[in-house]
């Protein structure tokens, strides 16, 4: 997109063919609405360069300021000037080429960029009623590639999260084993250990849309959800090592160590094919939030399955009903059933950029990006329409293309200014084909809450601006 | 340096291939066999402990649907009311009705609910919200849950014929069994069999089974995908205007560069860019009301991590009184940090309203000065 800068009497500004108009000093980008306020607006129109070089250095670059004016209107003599002489971000050194920087170490464990603040893990007001059983939502709109910074990884606590002591942390697999057993955590972190990228999705992600549009972004829609790279033991060699009933034992109960006590059945089947007792999340121990020392990771299986704090695994021979498998993470169905124990998160994806709350800084080409999944294995393919689902082209996958973990795909898309409506659709490995909305509420009505994995429409508007929508 | 005679060092070397040809395969034979006997018994030598009977029976506290793991006790609806009351009433409500805290646990079934074991208002779309009774199939899920996570903020505190008892006292409330009733282990499955809700429950396999087949069929299709009738996308809902900043300022969650931006969705999208303008120049030279804010922020985390904001809220009475009444009660009064931290740690009631504060006997003295503090600077 490299624009060359204009001669000094704006001889290549092409576009017009006007050359009494000021040259474009670079690339020039329209700012958001609101990013002036009409005062501001009136100060830079008069030619108070002083508020011109502040908003410089804290606006995201010259350009921002000067494309949000009318040419015209700006045509006060210092502004003219500037832009007759180029971008005063390359004109004007900045402070950080003339001076000296800060040394190694000045943060022991370093932090995002200050201008990164913006993307924080979020709730959604009125959602829950308190934060110790809450939930925070991933910044999806702002995330690169596949893996969540661990900072950024969405919470669900049922009674509030613990920074537990891992050397008094201890392990119990009991039930229908030969052998009992305690482990601790220098046991655990012992044994053959393996690592995988997985994601990790509630099952009530992208709930409250069953009905309505009920959130603006997809952090909301999406997020409570996140991918990363789990190091731990798998849950075949700890429950081979107990002498576990092979027979018998149909289903294993994983518990947490929280006043929650959180508890969850899961098939032996999911616990031996890619269970595992995780203690490491992306490089470093798991984090707090996240079940630090320890927390089930069953890839493909809803997240409130994946126990943190875990300290007790029990192998049985029936589901256990517990509080989180009858009166919570049930589906309620139209004819006022509920579907119990429904775990797998079917094959889903999403547009995670452009998306709703945000809005395009100007015509022309934008990268549309986002990520699929699926809780059967891997992604086959990703279409993309961008005119609201009448015709699909199909978008490239970035690899690792995983089992159970996000996908990143991307696909090139010139925005001509007009209204319109963007959706993914992605297919997993089964063949399975993501549903629209309506596919899904005609089976399982609009109150099911749960396992909501339908197409997501974002509708962009002339102004560019995004907004959650759904269509028929 | 010591030198063997050439000849006796050829011999030397030749007998010692020879005996270390029979050593490897003696050796051998007893690897095989050694390796084979701890295979058999333990893979992992020194890993993990067998558990002992009394650490099972401290953590193995799980109460499943056929009731396996149920202790025996007892508890009276009469009791049980006393320890709700006094222990759960002021997060879910007298008669457990409360919205406050949580869902409400009573209400929405019916005599003919017990009868069929199927709620009914569980079909109606009208009906707004579903309650613990309505959706409860197996009793031991609430005997269970209970028993391991309630009270909210002192779990694991009930003995067990007091979670028989408060257990029996909900079942009351829903009328499921009647004010004279003791719940037992000898009687539990009676009561199951009465449970509204008790045949409200369907397996499906299609996501539970890794393997099974979906139950929402969709297809591929790529040109031309509306029906002849159809030229345009329907929008069958959308975002309200007055709804959009619920979620705050949209331009303020969203990076600063790149293809797109946040939408202003209200106050100053402009504010957003320049606080963190201010606050990258001041990223060294921490600037006080910088600190203010740290500090604030430092004891906000502590009212969450001791769950204060189960109970209290900024601006709005939850169970306890918000930070800003509170700032408004006590501003001026000298002796009021040291009377509140006595009140957080022992708990009480009678200033603000009948309902207690429980004792907070854990907080640690500089937390709770600096929740004090923080409570008291709210108003400002
Ligand atoms: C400090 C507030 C508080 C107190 C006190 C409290 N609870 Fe709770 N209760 C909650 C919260 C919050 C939840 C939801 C937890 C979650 O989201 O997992 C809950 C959930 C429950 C549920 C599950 C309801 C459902 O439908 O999921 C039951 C049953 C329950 N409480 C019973 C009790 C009993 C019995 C007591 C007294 C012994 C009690 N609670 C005391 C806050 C409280
Ligand atoms: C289970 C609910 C609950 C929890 C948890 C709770 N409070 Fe309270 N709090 C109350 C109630 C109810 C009152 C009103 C008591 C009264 O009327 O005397 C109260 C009163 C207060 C007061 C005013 C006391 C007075 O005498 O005026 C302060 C300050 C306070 N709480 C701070 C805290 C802090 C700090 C925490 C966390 C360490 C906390 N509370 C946790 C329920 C709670």
């Amino acid at each position: 997109m490299a624009e060359e800068l204009p001669t000094r009497d704006g001889s290549n500004d092409v576009s017009t063919g006007d050359h009494s108009q000021p040259a474009k000093p670079g690339r020039l980008l329209r700012a958001p609405e609101g990013f002036l306020s009409p005062a501001q607006i009136a100060d830079v129109a008069a030619g108070r360069r002083d508020f011109l070089r502040n908003a410089f250095v804290s606006a995201t670059g010259a350009a921002t300021v000067l494309a949000n004016m009318p040419a015209r209107a700006a045509s006060a003599s210092d502004a003219l000037s500037a832009q007759a002489a180029g971008d005063p971000n390359i004109l004007e050194l900045p402070e950080h080429s003339r001076g000296l920087g800060q040394g190694v170490a000045t943060r022991g464990y370093g932090v995002p960029s200050v201008w990164e603040r913006n993307l924080q893990r979020r709730e959604s007001p009125g959602l829950t009623r308190v934060a110790a059983a809450g939930v925070s939502f991933t910044p999806l709109q702002g995330l690169f590639g596949i893996i969540t910074p661990s900072g950024l990884h969405f919470e669900r606590h049922h009674q509030g999260w613990w920074d537990i002591d891992p050397s008094k942390h201890r392990f119990m697999i009991n039930g229908l084993v030969k052998n009992p057993k305690v482990y601790t955590m220098d046991d655990l972190m012992r044994l053959p250990s393996v690592s995988r990228m997985h994601f990790i999705e509630c099952g009530a992600n992208t709930g409250m849309e069953w009905g309505n549009v009920a959130v603006p972004t997809v952090q909301y829609s999406h997020g409570m959800m996140s991918c990363a790279e789990f190091t731990g033991v798998p849950l075949s060699v700890l429950l081979d090592d107990c002498g576990f009933d092979s027979i018998n034992g149909k289903f294993i109960l994983a518990e947490g160590a929280d006043g929650s006590g959180m508890a969850r059945t899961i098939s032996m089947a999911r616990a031996l094919d890619d269970g595992m007792v995780a203690y490491a999340m992306n490089g470093e121990m798991l984090r707090p939030e996240n079940g630090y020392p320890l927390r089930l990771v069953v890839p493909g299986v809803q997240g409130v399955s994946w126990v943190k704090w875990l300290r007790r695994i029990e192998v049985g021979d029936m589901p256990y009903a517990t509080k989180d498998e009858t009166l919570h993470y049930v589906d309620l169905m139209p004819d006022g059933t509920h579907r119990q124990y429904t775990s797998i998160q079917e094959c889903k994806s999403v547009i995670t950029s452009p998306s709703g709350g945000q809005k395009l800084i100007d015509k022309g080409f934008f990268n549309i990006t986002g990520l699929a999944w699926s809780g059967r294995g891997k992604i086959r393919r990703v279409d993309v329409s961008t005119d609201g689902g009448k015709n699909w082209r199909t978008a490239k996958l970035e690899t690792p293309i995983l089992s159970k973990c996000w996908t990143r795909f991307n696909i090139g898309w010139n925005w001509d200014g007009s209204l319109t409506i963007l959706q993914s659709r992605a297919i997993d490995e089964t063949g399975y084909v993501q549903p629209t909305l309506n596919q899904l509420r005609a089976v399982r009505g609009r109150r099911s809450i749960y396992h909501n994995n339908a197409i997501q429409s974002w509708r962009v508007a002339e102004t560019g601006e995004v907004a959650n929508v759904q269509v028929s | 340096m010591f030198r063997f005679p050439r000849v006796l060092q050829r011999e030397s070397s030749c007998r010692f291939f020879a005996k270390a040809a029979r050593n490897a395969i003696a050796l051998g034979l007893i690897f095989v066999t050694f390796q084979s006997a701890t295979f058999a018994q333990e893979k992992f030598s020194g890993i993990g402990r067998t558990a002992t009977s009394a650490e099972i029976k401290a953590w193995d506290i799980d109460v499943r649907p056929d009731f396996k793991g149920l202790p025996v006790g007892a508890g009276s609806v009469d009791k049980g009311q006393q320890i709700w009351e006094s222990k759960c009433e002021s997060c879910h409500g007298t008669f457990g009705e409360s919205n406050e805290v949580f869902t409400p646990m009573v209400g929405g079934i019916t005599q003919a609910d017990i009868a069929s074991g199927q709620v009914a208002t569980l079909k109606r779309t009208d009906f707004p919200q579903r309650t613990t009774l309505m959706k409860l199939s197996q009793l031991s899920t609430l005997w269970d849950y209970i028993n391991r996570a309630m009270p909210w903020n002192a779990p694991k505190s009930l003995t067990t014929d007091e979670v028989y008892a408060v257990t029996a006292y909900i079942l009351n409330l829903g009328e499921i069994v009647p004010a004279d009733f003791v719940l037992s282990d000898k009687n539990i499955r009676d009561v199951q069999a009465k449970l509204p809700n008790r045949n409200g429950m369907v397996k499906f396999s299609g996501l539970w089974d890794v393997d099974a087949s979906a139950d929402v069929k969709n297809t591929a299709c790529m040109k031309n995908c509306f029906p002849a009738t159809a030229t345009e996308p329907q929008i069958t809902s959308s975002m309200p205007d007055f709804a959009l900043n619920q979620h705050g300022n949209l331009a303020d969650q969203n990076r600063l560069i790149g293809g797109v931006r946040g939408m202003n969705t209200g106050g100053a999208a402009e504010s957003s860019s320049n606080k963190l303008g201010n606050l990258a120049s001041n990223q060294i030279a921490k600037n006080s009301a910088q600190n203010k804010d740290a500090a604030a922020l430092e004891s906000a985390e502590l009212a969450k991590k001791y769950s204060c904001t189960s109970c209290h809220a900024l601006n709005s009475k939850l169970v306890g009184p918000s930070y800003v009444d509170i700032s408004r009660k006590y501003k001026g009064d000298g002796a009021a940090v040291a009377k509140l931290m006595a009140k957080i740690r022992n708990g009480g009631s009678g200033v603000w309203g009948l309902l207690p504060m429980p004792p907070h006997a854990t907080v640690n003295d500089a937390d709770l000065q600096a929740l004090v503090q923080w409570s008291l600077s709210a108003g400002q």
